[in-house]
């Protein structure tokens, strides 16, 4: 019995300091949140800003043919390009994006249009090793705070990719796979397309009205040429703020529930443990008495 | 009118002011109240001067690019980098510049980093 007792006990103490490890990270989860959801309202003016203004250029000038907004009438190869997390312990997280992603090339695929996957963040980096599928580019390290220079990295490989023609390997579209955040306790995989562009509005309602007709500075056409490169960046900006924001709240969810999961085991063992004990104490009163009545029979005879 | 100063990560600064002069592709724009409605792309490592509301002193922030847009009388200043002249550290800033010059060498154009940095240490000098 005295054995069984050890054992639990033993196995109580491993759990605690499993439990104090993963409410460790839950509580850094919590503080880190914070911060990524002041990033991303943070970004939200620029955002905004710069998506009112690619609209302004492009109603201004119904005839426009910028390659980045024009679609291809029969694409023959399209660019996924799917952010992951760095690290672990988020619960579904990485699953659901891949699954969404996977899904994405299926379709692709059935349409006939092959696929280049691009990867950011090292478990998706590591998913795709595993299984031997080729990437076109990988990058990692930033994905819990990820700074606009990454995002300027992460376009510009992915605006020349699309810039070159198809034949030499160039891609006629581009799909980002996201989580994006909807609240603490939702995030959702999504999946976007980047390229030919579609303008869409990020977080705040358009003030309502007509767009003003607006002089350029210098020209409408070298106006927008500026910025369709800057707005696919913000674009993807806002993607990695999310992505960052909807990892962190899913690590803190997985870490909260281990926690919890913990505790509850703690609870159980603790009870067996109890019960160990007092059996072991019922034992040794029986023998002792069994002892004790032994004895006094030996001494009456 | 109002006005505000954007980059990628967050707002630099917002207010009201009298006047916002910057620098775009096609030279100098000045901005009063009323203005019509614009949108032009700012020259790269150029400087935007602001006057605020009140006469307090002028704000200068130095830009590496972007765009201004101009409606309704507000004005979105979109920096790609952006930082006040007041914020600027500039023994630290000459260091990159001297850095930055040795490693462009003898062209007939200055990189645009060199020009960013010497926007900021001009930002730095005026306010």
């Amino acid at each position: 019995m005295g054995a069984q007792l050890r054992a639990v006990r033993r196995r109580i103490r491993s759990v605690q300091s499993t439990a104090k490890i993963t409410r460790a990270q839950e509580l850094i989860a919590s503080s880190r949140i914070i911060k990524a959801q002041q990033r991303l309202h943070a970004a939200a003016p620029y955002a905004r800003e710069l998506t009112r203004a690619v609209e302004a250029v492009v109603s201004r000038s119904e005839n426009i043919d910028h390659p980045l907004t024009q679609p291809i009438v029969s694409p023959t190869r399209a660019a996924v390009l799917i952010l992951t997390s760095d690290r672990g312990f988020c619960g579904g997280f990485n699953a659901n994006v891949l699954r969404e992603a996977q899904s994405l090339r299926a379709l692709l695929e059935g349409r006939r249009i092959e696929t280049v996957t691009y990867v950011a963040g090292r478990k998706g980096i590591g998913w795709h090793r595993f299984r031997g599928r080729e990437m076109a580019a990988e990058w990692s390290g930033f994905s819990d705070i990820p700074g606009h220079e990454n995002a300027t990295e992460v376009a510009s490989s992915l605006l020349e990719a699309f810039s070159r023609p198809t034949l030499e390997g160039g891609v006629d579209e581009i799909h980002v796979v996201y989580t994006q955040f909807v609240s603490m306790l939702t995030q959702q995989a999504v999946v976007h397309r980047l390229l030919p562009l579609e303008i869409v509005q990020t977080y705040e309602e358009p003030p309502a009205g007509p767009i003003p007709m607006y002089e350029f500075e210098p020209s409408p056409v070298d106006v927008l040429n500026a910025l369709l490169p800057w707005y696919v960046e913000s674009r993807l900006f806002q993607a990695l703020l999310d992505s960052a924001a909807s990892e962190i709240a899913a690590r803190r969810r997985a870490m909260k529930s281990a926690t919890d999961n913990a505790n509850e085991l703690i609870e159980q063992l603790s009870r067996e443990a109890n019960k160990a004990r007092q059996a072991e104490i019922t034992q040794e009163i029986s023998e002792i008495v069994g002892g004790a009545n032994a004895l006094a029979d030996a001494t009456r005879e | 009118m109002q006005v505000e100063l954007v980059q990628p990560e967050g707002e630099l600064w917002s207010g009201n002011a009298e006047m916002v002069i910057a620098r775009t592709l096609d030279g100098e724009i000045g901005l009063l109240t009323n203005h019509a409605p614009v949108i032009g792309i700012l020259a790269e490592g150029s400087m935007v001067q602001i006057r605020p509301d009140g006469g307090g002193a002028d704000i200068f922030a130095a830009v590496s690019g972007g765009f201004l847009s101009m409606c309704d009388n507000r004005v979105s200043i979109l920096a790609r980098q952006a930082e006040l002249g007041t914020d600027v550290d500039t023994p630290n800033v000459e260091s990159f510049l001297a850095e930055a010059l040795r490693d462009a060498g003898a062209g007939p154009e200055e990189p645009p980093d060199v020009r960013y940095y010497r926007a900021l240490l001009r930002a730095a000098e005026q306010s």
